[in-house]
C-alpha cells in the first residue's frame, strides 16, 4: 500500500514540477468555461465562424496567421466553411507567386498571410505559446485542473484594458490587468459592437473576445479533436489489453503461487 | 551467458544443426529468452521493459519525424507546424514523440532508485551499473539536443545557457564551447549538429542496452531479497527461479500496458502540459524569455547547478584554493555532473555488505529522503534564482552529495542488518506459501 502511494504521489509530484515550468508572470486571468475544453471537448463551428470573423475584420489589420493554411478553414471539426466560401475567403488577399514574378490571389493552398505590422506576433500559435495559468507556488496543479489557459490568456487581455495611456520614448503604451508588466503596446482592439455576427449572436466585448480567443485556439492546435479520439481510443484499448494481460498473468503465476486461478 | 546453470538450447532438426554450427543464433536468442529470473522479482523490476520500449518508440516516431522535418533556422520552426498541420498523423507522430520523451525520463528515474534501494550496483553488478549510468548520460545529452530542433525560444536559449556551461571549463572551455556550437553563438551550425547527433545517439543507446542487458544476463537479476540466486544445482536453481518467458515477459507486458494507458492519456488529453509554452514561439536571439527553464527531467540537476554561487563558502574555498581558475560558475558545472558521477561510484561508495534495503533499517529512512530531496530538487530547479529558493537549493544539493559520500559510507559501518531469507524460495513462499506440487 505504502509502495502505491509512494509511486503514485512520485508521479503527481513530476507531472506537476513539469507542469511548473509553464508557469508565467500574468497579470488577472479568469478561467473561461470553453467548449473544447476536457477530455471529450469540441469546438464549436458557429463560435469559431465567428471567431474568425473577428479576426478578420478586426486582427488581421496588424497581426498574421503565417502557419495557418487557409484550406483548413473548410476543415471538419474546424470552422467547416463550405468549399466555394473558402475559396472566396483565400482570394481576398494576394500572395507573391514566385514562379509568375507577380502578386495573385491566395488559393485554398496558400497560409494565411503574415503579419502586417513587424512588431504585431503572428497568432497562429498564440493560445498554446502563452499560459493563462500558474502554480501554486510552481507546483503546476492549477494547469492540471483548469488548463495551461492560453485563450482564457487572449480573452483577458482582449478584455483587460483599463483605459489608461502612457507614451514613453514616442510609443504609447496602455494599461492592461491581464499583461505582464501591466502596460502593452497593442492599442486595445475590441471595444464591443466591433463586429455584425450573422447568426445574431451577442457582440458585447466578453462575447468577442471569447469568440476570438476559441478560434485562436483552433489555430493553435486545429488537430486537437482528432487527437483527443486517437487518446481515447489508445486509453480504451490498452485498457482492454491491461485486462486481458492481467488475467493472463494471474493464471500464468497462479500454478507457481500455489493458488487455484479463479479468473 | 548466464553464471546461472540452465538448460540450452539443443538443436534437434538436421536445419537447425546446420545453421548453429555457423550461425548460433537461435540458442543465443533461447538463452536470452529463458534466463533463470529470480522469482520474487517485485513491480519495481518492471520499468526496464518500458525503457526498451521507450527506446523502440522514440527511434519508430524519431525516424518518421525526421522525414519531415528540416534542420534549418529559417525552417526549423515551420517545418515542426508542417508535421502538426499537413502531414497525416503528423501531430500525434510528434506528441508522442515528445512526451516519449518524459515517459522515458520518468522511467529510468524510477528505475536507478529502485537499484539504488535493493542495492543492484552491487558486487558483481557494477558493469551493468555504470553502463546504465553511461545510458543515462547519454539520454540527456539526446533528450537536450532533441528539444533544440523545433527551434521554439526555450530550446535557444536552453541551448545558449547550457552549451554555455562548458564554456565555464578553465582553458579548454571555450574552444569546447566553439566546437558544440559551431561557431560563436547558437545558430544554423548548432542546430545541424544537434539534429545529426540527436539522430546518431540513440544508435549508441541501443549498443549499450545490448551491453547492459549482457552483463545482468552474465551475472543473473539482482531481486527484492538482494539474496543470491543458489547455483550449486541445476534443482536449487529451479526452485529459486522462473525462465523470464513466459513468467516475466506476460507480467512486464501488463505492467507497460497500464503505463501506456497513462501515457496515451497524456499524450491525447494533455500533450503540452510536460512543455513550455515559451517554445511555441520562434526562436529569436533578441528577445530573452523571463524564465529560462529547462525540460522537467532535468531540473534536479539544473538546481544542484544553481546553488552553488558565488556566496557560499565551499565556493569561495574552492575559488582561493585554486588561485580563481574555480570561478562559481565552473564550481556549478562540476557540482552538477559530479552528482550524476557520484551515483556512478555508489558501488564503491556504499559500505554495506547487505545488497537490499528492505533488511537496513537505517538505511531506509536516508534513502526515502534521497526521494524526497530528488523531488524537492526538481521543484527549485524550475523556480526563480532568488531566496528563499536558493538556500533550499543549497540543502538539497548538500544533502544529495552528503547522502552517497557521508551517509552511505558511514552506514555500511554502524547499521546493524536485519537478518535476510536464506534462499529466494523462502521469501518467495513466505509470501505466497507453498506450490502446490
Amino acid at each position: 500500500m505504502l509502495k502505491k502511494f509512494a509511486i503514485t504521489a512520485l508521479a503527481a509530484l513530476t507531472l506537476s514540477a513539469g507542469g511548473a515550468m509553464a508557469a508565467g508572470d500574468s497579470g488577472e486571468i479568469h478561467d473561461v468555461d470553453f467548449s473544447f475544453e476536457g477530455p471529450f471537448g469540441k469546438f464549436d463551428q458557429n463560435q469559431l465562424q465567428r471567431g474568425l470573423q473577428v479576426y478578420t475584420e478586426v486582427c488581421s489589420a496588424c497581426h498574421g496567421l503565417r502557419y495557418v493554411p487557409l484550406r483548413t478553414l473548410g476543415d471538419e471539426g474546424g470552422p467547416h466553411l463550405p468549399e466555394d466560401q473558402v475559396r472566396a475567403y483565400a482570394a481576398q488577399f494576394e500572395i507573391f507567386d514566385v514562379e509568375k514574378d507577380e502578386d495573385r490571389p491566395r488559393t485554398p493552398a496558400d497560409p494565411f498571410p503574415f503579419s502586417a505590422l513587424d512588431n504585431a506576433p503572428d497568432l497562429s500559435l498564440m493560445a498554446k505559446a502563452r499560459a493563462g495559468f500558474s502554480g501554486p507556488a510552481g507546483t503546476g496543479i492549477n494547469q492540471f485542473v483548469k488548463g495551461i489557459g492560453g485563450p482564457e490568456y487572449i480573452v483577458a487581455i482582449l478584455a483587460g484594458y483599463t483605459g489608461e495611456e502612457k507614451e514613453e520614448a514616442g510609443t504609447t503604451f496602455y494599461e492592461n490587468t491581464a499583461f505582464p508588466g501591466g502596460w502593452i503596446a497593442m492599442a486595445p482592439p475590441l471595444y464591443g459592437e466591433d463586429v455584425e455576427y450573422a447568426d445574431g449572436h451577442s457582440t458585447d466585448l466578453h462575447h468577442e473576445a471569447e469568440d476570438v480567443a476559441a478560434f485562436l485556439m483552433w489555430t493553435a492546435e486545429p488537430k486537437m479533436m482528432a487527437r483527443q479520439r486517437a487518446g481515447f481510443i489508445g486509453v480504451l484499448m490498452l485498457s482492454l489489453l491491461s485486462v486481458l494481460l492481467y488475467l493472463t498473468n494471474k493464471k500464468l503465476w497462479a500454478p507457481i503461487k500455489g493458488k487455484k486461478f479463479t479468473g | 551467458m548466464s553464471g546461472i546453470p540452465h538448460d540450452h538450447y539443443e538443436p534437434k532438426t538436421g536445419a537447425e544443426k546446420w545453421l548453429d554450427k555457423r550461425l548460433p543464433i537461435i540458442g543465443l536468442l533461447y538463452g536470452t529468452l529463458m534466463i533463470p529470473t529470480p522469482k520474487n522479482l517485485n513491480w519495481w523490476w518492471i520499468w526496464g521493459i518500458v525503457l526498451a520500449f521507450c527506446l523502440v518508440l522514440q527511434i519508430a516516431t524519431g525516424v518518421v519525424l525526421a522525414m519531415h522535418y528540416t534542420p534549418h533556422v529559417d525552417n526549423a520552426f515551420a517545418s515542426v507546424e508542417h508535421i502538426m498541420r499537413n502531414v497525416n498523423g503528423g501531430h500525434m507522430i510528434r506528441y508522442v514523440h515528445m512526451n516519449g520523451a518524459s515517459l522515458f525520463f520518468f522511467a529510468v528515474y524510477i528505475h536507478i532508485f529502485r537499484g539504488l534501494f535493493y542495492g543492484s550496483y552491487k558486487a558483481p553488478r557494477e558493469i551493468t551499473w555504470i553502463i546504465g549510468m553511461l545510458i543515462f548520460l547519454l539520454m540527456m545529452g539526446t533528450g537536450f539536443m532533441g528539444y533544440v530542433l523545433p527551434w521554439g525560444q526555450m530550446s535557444f536559449w536552453g541551448a545558449t545557457v547550457i552549451t554555455g556551461l562548458f564554456g565555464a571549463i578553465p582553458f579548454i572551455g571555450e574552444p569546447i564551447q566553439t566546437l558544440l556550437l559551431g561557431g560563436p553563438a547558437v545558430d544554423n551550425a548548432t542546430l545541424n549538429r544537434f539534429f545529426s547527433l540527436h539522430y546518431l545517439l540513440p544508435f549508441v543507446i541501443a549498443a549499450l542496452v545490448v551491453v547492459h542487458i549482457w552483463a545482468f544476463h552474465t551475472t543473473g537479476n539482482n531481486n527484492p531479497t538482494g539474496v543470491d540466486v543458489r547455483t550449486d544445482s541445476k534443482e536449487n536453481v529451479k526452485k529459486d527461479t522462473l525462465p523470464f518467458w513466459p513468467y516475466f515477459v506476460i507480467k512486464d507486458l501488463f505492467a507497460l500496458a497500464v503505463v501506456l494507458a497513462v501515457f496515451f492519456a497524456i499524450v491525447g488529453f494533455m500533450p503540452n502540459y510536460l512543455g513550455h509554452p515559451d517554445n511555441y514561439i520562434e526562436a529569436n536571439a533578441l528577445a530573452t524569455p523571463a524564465h529560462i527553464v529547462p525540460e522537467w527531467y532535468f531540473l534536479p540537476f539544473y538546481a544542484i547547478l544553481r546553488a552553488f554561487t558565488s556566496e557560499v563558502w565551499v565556493v569561495q574555498l574552492a575559488s582561493w584554493v585554486t588561485g580563481g581558475i574555480v570561478d562559481a560558475k565552473f564550481f556549478g558545472v562540476l557540482a552538477m555532473f559530479g552528482a550524476i558521477a557520484i551515483m556512478a561510484l555508489v558501488p564503491w561508495l556504499d559500505t554495506s555488505r547487505v545488497r537490499s534495503g528492505s533488511y537496513r533499517p537505517m538505511f531506509k529512512w536516508w534513502f526515502y529522503l534521497l526521494i524526497i530531496d530528488f523531488v524537492i530538487l526538481m521543484w527549485l530547479g524550475a523556480r526563480p534564482a532568488e531566496e528563499p529558493y536558493a538556500t533550499f537549493s543549497l540543502i538539497a544539493s548538500a544533502y544529495w552529495f552528503g547522502y552517497f559520500l557521508v551517509i552511505l559510507p558511514i552506514l555500511g559501518v554502524i547499521e546493524k542488518p536485519l537478518a535476510t531469507p536464506a534462499t529466494i524460495e523462502e521469501d518467495f513462499d513466505a509470501h505466497y506459501g507453498k506450490p502446490a506440487e
